[in-house]
């Protein structure tokens, strides 16, 4: 049960927004402007960042759902998402990709932890300076997010087919605030 | 120096935030909407919170920023401010303060830290659920915030004499595009 009173049966960051309107409108302009504004990262590579950094951070809500929109917007390439989330070193993705993950887990510690190695690391690869900000602000962004979302106790469904459908919403529809039911 | 080329007038965030003015947008109203709101909360105790996540993410730059702007929205009392960072239980602030700012440190942690004990603790000092979630929403938050500037590695001034003004302009003017888009006081 959630630690206060949300509206039943809705879960996760929209029972939250639900509740705080006057905040939750402006989370949802800043995830949807990150995640499907434009950018040089598909939005593919963005959700797989949000899923990963929610995977770390341990909040199975974020995670699976960023995970299901990742797998749709994929497109034929579902797999990549688990096999980053089972282990990054070993999943085929772009170098560039890879370096802006590994600081996206450097940031999921804390800020502090990014070094001028990594950043050296991801320019070699060819990432730009917008591709390294995008990176870092997601992974703050849902550093936000996952607390937001088990910090609160919100409802965390356990079947993956209720995950699916989200994951179709967000690549369908991106991220528009939830209106309240009457 | 920043990761990242950003214009080097700009301290912090400020110069992320002119650097990606899409995204600047809905943070800095999100920063209005969480922080300037009177409604359960004061400004200056939702500064304080803000000013006791940042200490505890070591993000210089954040927690000298908000630190100012609490003092100021508390008629100047720096010593309290300082207290609240290094051992808000022995502050004189309120119960219910210390309640918030007991479950704003479990979520700097880690969302799942925060146990129902925590929050029937709040509760029975008089905090609503309202009060509990701004509570959580400033600690997320600033977890967002601390690690933008130190994740990209963000001037900090350490002159600590440059932080007042600032937080006087955000305190009179609020959070917004002006704090980059204008000469910086």
């Amino acid at each position: 049960m959630a630690h206060i009173e949300v509206a039943e049966g809705i879960p996760g960051i929209r029972s939250l927004v639900l509740f705080r309107p006057e905040t939750g409108e402006h989370l949802y302009k800043l995830v949807q402007a990150l995640l499907r504004g434009p950018s040089s990262l598909t939005e593919a590579e963005r959700e797989l960042i949000a899923a990963y950094v929610s995977h770390r951070n341990g909040c199975s809500f974020c995670m699976n759902s960023h995970a299901a929109a990742a797998r749709c917007l994929y497109g034929n390439k579902t797999a990549l998402v688990d096999e980053v989330l089972e282990d990054l070193q070993r999943a085929p993705v772009n170098a560039v990709l890879r370096s802006l993950l590994r600081i996206a887990g450097k940031v999921q510690v804390s800020g502090r932890e990014v070094s001028q190695e990594d950043i050296d690391d991801a320019r070699h690869a060819g990432a730009t300076d917008g591709e390294i900000h995008e990176a870092v602000l997601i992974a703050a962004t849902f550093s936000l997010f996952n607390r937001y979302v088990d910090g609160l106790a919100s409802l965390t469904p356990e079947d993956p087919a209720e995950y699916a459908v989200m994951g179709k919403r967000m690549a369908e529809n991106g991220y528009v605030l939830p209106a309240k039911k009457s | 120096m920043p990761h990242i080329q950003v214009n080097k007038d700009l301290p912090g965030i400020r110069s992320l935030m002119a650097f990606s003015p899409r995204t600047a947008e809905p943070m800095g109203a999100l920063a209005e909407a969480l922080l300037r709101s009177s409604d359960g909360m004061t400004p200056g105790e939702r500064e304080l919170i803000a000013t006791y996540v940042s200490y505890l993410n070591d993000c210089f730059y954040c927690h000298h920023s908000h630190g100012e702007l609490a003092c100021y929205y508390l008629g100047g009392d720096r010593e309290l401010v300082d207290q609240v960072r290094k051992d808000y239980t022995s502050a004189p602030i309120s119960a219910k303060l210390k309640a918030l700012l007991n479950i704003a440190g479990k979520v700097q942690k880690g969302g799942k830290q925060v146990t129902p004990a925590d929050v029937e603790n709040a509760r029975s000092q008089g905090a609503t659920d309202k009060d509990i979630h701004d509570a959580v929403l400033i600690a997320a938050a600033f977890c967002m915030f601390n690690r933008y500037v130190d994740g990209l590695a963000s001037e900090a001034p350490t002159d600590l004499s440059s932080y007042g003004p600032r937080a006087r302009q955000v305190a009179e003017k609020g959070y917004g595009s002006h704090i980059y888009a204008n000469q910086q006081p």
